[in-house]
This record gives C-alpha cells, structure tokens and sequence, in this order.
C-alpha cells in the first residue's frame, strides 16, 4: 500500500472528522441528561466540624477558560479574606475546585459532583447562560444553591440562584437611556449568534420602537467568527448613530480591528459593548477601543476606599499588571453577600439562607448592592464607562442611585410580550 | 455599485486568509495525506511568535516583518518535531493520526495558555497597516491588502519551490509513487520531514499574518483549522493550485452569502456548496492523475 492520498482517503478522512464531533456531541448530551434528573435528595452538607465546604465551579480549560479564570482569581481572593477574618458563622471555608470545561454537560456533571459527592453548602460560579441553564435543573433538583456572577439576558429567577450580575434592566436598558439622552437615533444591532444577543436584541428592539429609535440592522456572527468584513461593511453602509455590540469572547478582537481599518471611529459611530470589561481591552490591542463605550456595574477606576482595598489586594495576590473587571467584582461580592446571608439565617440550610436574603446588603466594591427577597438578584449602580488611554474604563454617566433588579421587565410597558 | 466592491474585496480578502491558513495544509494533507489536527496550533505558535517579537523589538513593523521568518522556523520545527515522534510512527493509520495530533493540539492550546496566559494577547498593528488604502470604487483595510500580497507571495513561493529546485521534484516523485522514488534512490523519509516542515512552517506565517485581523489566544487555530481542511479538500488533493482556487472560491461565495443573508446562514450555505460540489467532483477541483494501485 502506498501513502498515496486518494479519494478513499480524503473521504475517510472527512467522516472520520465527522464521526469524532458525533460522538462528542453524544456523550455530551448524554451526561447532561443523567444531571438533570438528579432526584431531590437530602442535603449532605456537614456543619458540624470546624469547616465548611463551598465549590467554586468555573472553566479552567476550553474556550471561556480566558474569561472564567479571571473569576476563579477573585473568588478565591474572597475565600482567602473571610478565612483571615475568622470564615462564616465561625467555621472556615474549605474550597473544593471544579473546572466546568467550557461545556455545560461538564458544568451540570461538576456541580452534580459538588452537591451530592462533596456535600458543598453553596457553589460559586458558571458564566455562559448555556452553562446556567444546564446547572439550573441540578440545583432545583437537589435544593442547593448556586451563586452565578454574571450579567445575563434576564427573564429568568430560580429560587436556587441568585444572580449577583447585572441583568437587562441594570445595563442594557441604562445604556439605551444614556444613548438616547445623547441623541441618538439610529442603532445597528451586531451580537454573537447564541442565547444572550438574541434576547437582549428583542429588548433592543421593543426599547427602540416605544422610543423612536431606529434600528437600521441586526447582524449575527457565529460564536467564535474572525471575519468580520462583511459585518462592517453593512454597518458603515446603514450609517448609524451608535452600534449596540453584544458579541462575546474573541470575536470582539475581530470586529474591533476591522471597525477601525474601515475607518470607523467612536466619534461618528461609537460603539456600545455589554462583554467587554478591562480584562478584555489589551487583547483587542487599546489602538482599537479607545473612546469606545461599554455598560456595566463597576469598573476599577471607581473612587471608594472599599474599590480601592479590593484592587489592591487583589494586585498584591495576583501580580500588579493584573487587572479587576465587574465580572470579577460580582463574583467577589457574591461570596461576600452569601456569608451576610448565612450570618443574618444563622443557617447554612438551603430554605434558612433563601428565607433570611431578602433585604441584605453589603458594601461591595461597585457600591452598596442590596439582595431582592424574590426574584434573588441584587440591586446595581448602572454605570456607562469609555475606555481611556490608560487601558482602563472611566465612568461616563451613573444611574446615581442602585437600580432594582427587574428580570422580566415587568415595570417596563414597551416590555410587554417579550419572552425568552 | 460601492457595496458590490466592497463586498468583492471582502471576499478576495478572505480566500486570501483561507489560503493562508490552509496552503501548509494542502502540503501536509493534501500532499503527504497527513490529517494533522494540530496543524491550527501551529498557526497558534506563529502568532504568539509575532507577540514575542513585538516584545523584543519595539517597533510593531520591524518586528511583523521579522516574525514572518521566524514564525515560519517556529512552526517548521513544532511540524518536524511532532512528525519525527509520533506522526512517523502512523503513516498507514489515518484515523489513528487524526486522534493523536487532535490530543497533541489540545495539549499545545493548554501549554500556551500555561505559558502565555489565558486571556488574548495584543500584537500592536504597525501604522502603516492600520487605517485603509483607497483604490478609487472602495476603501481596502490596509492589513488585509498586506496579507493578500503575503497569501500570493506564499503560493508563488511554494509552486517555485516545488517546480524548480530539486527538493521539490523529490516531494512531487514521492507524492506522486512513493514506491517507485524509493526505488530510484529518493530518501523518501526525509522528503517527508522536510515536506512537513514547510508545511508547518506555512502554518507559522498564517500565524502571525492573523495577528493583523483577530485574537492571538491559545484558541487562534480552533477557528481555522476546519476551513482549512475544507479548502483543501474542496480543492482537491495533492494540488496547490486547486488550494488558491477553492480558497479564493469559498471567500467570495461566503462573502456573497453573509452580505445577502447572515453570517451563521451563510457558513451553512458555504457547507452545503461544498458537499454538493463534493458529490458531483468527488476529488475536488483538481486531482492528480497517478498510475499507482493505492
């Protein structure tokens, strides 16, 4: 037999790829499957010792690995603070760590491992609405707690999650205020093809047809896509007064590059991102979004002494050319938040710790942030930052109070009819 | 009128990144019959090659043009190191090669983010490539001008190469009957470690050209890797020329597709060309006629 490629080869070779992505998608469902129908078992969690066990449950590898680290970082920066400060109700944290891989199968396998193997009181993190939503089932399933820490497209409350990030009405609907308060008339709509974009571009849509606003086009890249040619193109032909981007992870680099060769500026066209926070801004290369806008809930450039002892603390840990973002903040405070929860129940029971939430505040580093007893996400300053030549985000405009979470838009009227 | 131009340029541009990333491919794959997964991660290490020249050299053009060579050493040696352990040890088990280099791709993305660490890193556009050339109908991104010119002069090299000079009429003996090169003396494991080496070494230069257009993170090559292999086998094995034609191919059906429709829908539509084209020319634009019995 020769090495020859043939025909024979070149087919097998094709099926053999197609057969390999099968049987992952296979397994993958699979596992989820088996998480999901985890039936409502009696909690493990074991308080009787001097510890307790919390999870922190976030991608190490795969493609969100670069986002999710990050939180990882802050969230064992807060462990190791209220450890130093004598832990919760007395009893140290002891940490048990999972890498969800990237795949939300392997983040309903993992947080499955954590509640019923490990006996955890309560698990920190996820970071995909994919990767929620998998988790969500096993969490109601086995009554535990997830503490999920970033923002997401709303229209969704579990009594087992609470949601420390923003949800629509903390940011998307503040940055539409701020863009219409500048006068703006015309948007163009460009997102990642998946969950979030999706939604937040029909509530995009609903805001701007009760506001007059325009919306000239609405593009969608697969996640992961690197040509964005075409995509600028159509939005420098529509001629938009503001673009709204929800693209996610490293499309972003892509889009902003080639805004720029096109020689679009923030300027005539500004654009307006909901995924990219200070982590973000060296690898699109800060030539590409200076004086670009984004929307958020805390930046590292905010002036409190309680920002400033998180940023500080978290730069002596992790090295000084790290930098915080609001993912990582919320992340932060949300194991903060849940120690003041389990104070206020004296519990670490599940039902004790969703009855004691309402109402409890803490003063995080983005500002005073309060639980809602009933939908479990927490109230928010909205704040429209624009990254400066400092590689940083300054605040451009504030909601000036903390907004009340409101996941279903029920106190909005051109909201009405919007479903995930 | 301007947007039908734009969107031909758009196009021409993207088979011209297409071609980048899958020439080393037409080579290791298409010559050699190698699936080599890791091939993306090669691009990968180009890239991170062109941040750590930016790291040495502070001037962003003197330090691209520098990791063009360099990236292409960078690459070539990853290739021949991966060929010399374990490729060489599979070369009649196909299936075997594509799961081996897969797991060897997914350990070079982890070492990179081990290395480099996990979020992207910059590599800064010299200011002669940002910004845009005017050629009278459109607007041209200046960088995608630069990666067109470096698309042909990496095809014009190659064919160069494998018409002229004596390495090149070895690779084509071997490609075309391995046993009958063998029997005329051609060292047939060398031509392969050499042939891998440009390759991946081709792999290195689409690397650091992708700097100027996207992310340089340890997942640069995922998004290529499965375009590339389309190109190639679209194209058709064992031929650059059908490489250059069904890159530039795909770029302008894609590019028409996405302006009329949307990008998701139109990466469907470019897939089910493909298959389609697939059924009818089952060996690709281009196939080499050869009286062996594999």
């Amino acid at each position: 037999m020769s090495v020859l490629p043939t025909r024979g080869r070149a087919v097998r070779a094709l099926a053999a790829l197609v057969v390999a992505g099968l049987t992952l998608a296979g397994c993958g469902s699979r596992v989820g499957d088996s998480g999901a129908s985890g039936s409502p078992a009696n909690s493990c969690v074991d308080t009787s010792g001097s510890t307790v066990k919390v999870g922190f449950l976030n991608s190490l590898s795969g493609t969100m690995a670069i986002s999710e680290k990050t939180v990882r970082d802050s969230l064992a920066l807060a462990a190791e603070q209220i450890n130093a400060s004598g832990g919760v109700l007395g009893k140290k944290l002891q940490v048990v760590s999972e890498d969800g891989a990237s795949e939300p199968t392997i983040f309903a396998e993992k947080a499955t491992k954590l509640i019923s193997s490990d006996c955890v009181a309560a698990v920190f993190g996820g970071w995909t609405s994919s990767s929620r939503k998998a988790m969500l089932p096993v969490f109601e399933g086995a009554n535990s707690l997830l503490f999920y820490p970033v923002q997401y497209e709303g229209l969704e409350a579990s009594p087992n999650i609470f949601y420390t990030g923003a949800t629509t009405n903390q940011q998307i609907v503040p940055a539409l205020d701020y863009l219409k308060q500048k006068g703006v008339k015309s948007l163009f709509l460009v997102g990642s093809d998946y969950v979030f974009p999706r939604t937040a571009n029909k509530e995009i849509k609903a805001y701007a047809k009760a506001n007059g606003i325009e919306v000239k086009g609405e593009e969608y890249a697969p996640l992961g896509y690197t040509d964005f040619a075409t995509i600028v193109n159509k939005v420098k032909s529509a001629g938009a007064g503001a673009v709204f981007n929800t693209l996610n992870g490293d499309s972003n680099v892509a889009f902003f590059k080639e805004y720029r060769n096109a020689g679009l500026t923030p300027t005539a066209m500004p654009v307006v991102s909901v995924s990219i926070a200070e982590e973000e801004i060296n690898g699109i290369g800060l030539d590409n979004v200076l004086g670009q806008l984004t929307a958020w809930n805390y930046y590292q450039t905010i002036d409190s002494p309680k920002n400033a002892a998180f940023v500080q603390a978290f730069k002596a840990k992790y090295g000084q050319s790290r930098v915080t973002s609001d993912p990582m903040e919320a992340a932060y405070t949300s194991l903060f938040l849940w120690k003041a929860i389990v104070e206020k129940a004296k519990s670490f029971k599940t039902a004790d710790v969703r009855a004691a939430a309402g109402g409890v505040s803490y003063d995080a580093p983005e500002g005073t942030v309060t639980v809602n007893g009933e939908n479990h996400h927490i109230a928010k300053t909205a704040l429209i930052g624009k990254v400066g030549a400092d590689s940083l985000i300054h605040t451009e405009w504030s909601s000036g109070a903390p907004v009340e979470p409101d996941p279903f838009l029920k106190n909005y009227d051109w909201a009405k009819g919007l479903t995930g | 009128m301007q947007a039908l131009f734009s969107q031909l340029v758009a196009g021409l541009s993207l088979g011209s990144v297409l071609l980048l990333a899958a020439l080393g491919l037409a080579l290791t794959f298409g010559q050699m019959g190698v699936i080599n997964m890791a091939h993306g991660e090669f691009m990968m290490a180009g890239a991170y090659t062109a941040f750590v020249a930016q790291g040495l050299i502070a001037d962003a053009g003197t330090s691209l043009l520098l990791a063009i060579p360099l990236g292409f050493l960078v690459g070539g040696v990853m290739g021949v190191v991966l060929e010399a352990t374990l490729i060489r040890r599979m070369y009649h088990r196909p299936l075997d090669t594509l799961l081996v280099t897969w797991g060897v791709s997914l350990i070079l993305q982890q070492a990179a983010r081990d290395i480099f660490g996990a979020p992207n890193v910059e590599v800064r556009a010299p200011s002669w490539l940002s910004g845009s050339v005017n050629i009278g109908v459109t607007h041209v991104p200046a960088a995608r001008l630069f990666i067109l010119v470096l698309a042909v002069a990496a095809v014009v090299g190659l064919s160069l190469l494998l018409k002229m000079t004596a390495l090149g009429r070895r690779i084509r003996g071997v490609v075309q009957n391995r046993d009958l090169a063998e029997t005329v003396g051609i060292s047939t494991r060398s031509t392969d470690r050499l042939t891998f080496f440009i390759g991946s070494g081709l792999a290195g230069i689409a690397g650091v050209a992708l700097t100027l257009l996207g992310s340089t993170g340890p997942t640069l090559g995922t998004s290529y890797i499965v375009d590339a292999f389309l190109v190639v086998v679209a194209g058709g094995i064992g031929q650059i020329k059908g490489a250059v034609i069904a890159a530039f191919g795909l770029g302008l059906l894609q590019a028409t597709f996405e302006y009329s429709t949307t990008a998701s829908v139109a990466k469907v539509m470019v897939f089910v060309v493909v298959v389609v084209f697939l059924q009818i020319r089952p060996q690709g634009i281009f196939s080499v006629r050869t009286r062996s019995l594999a």
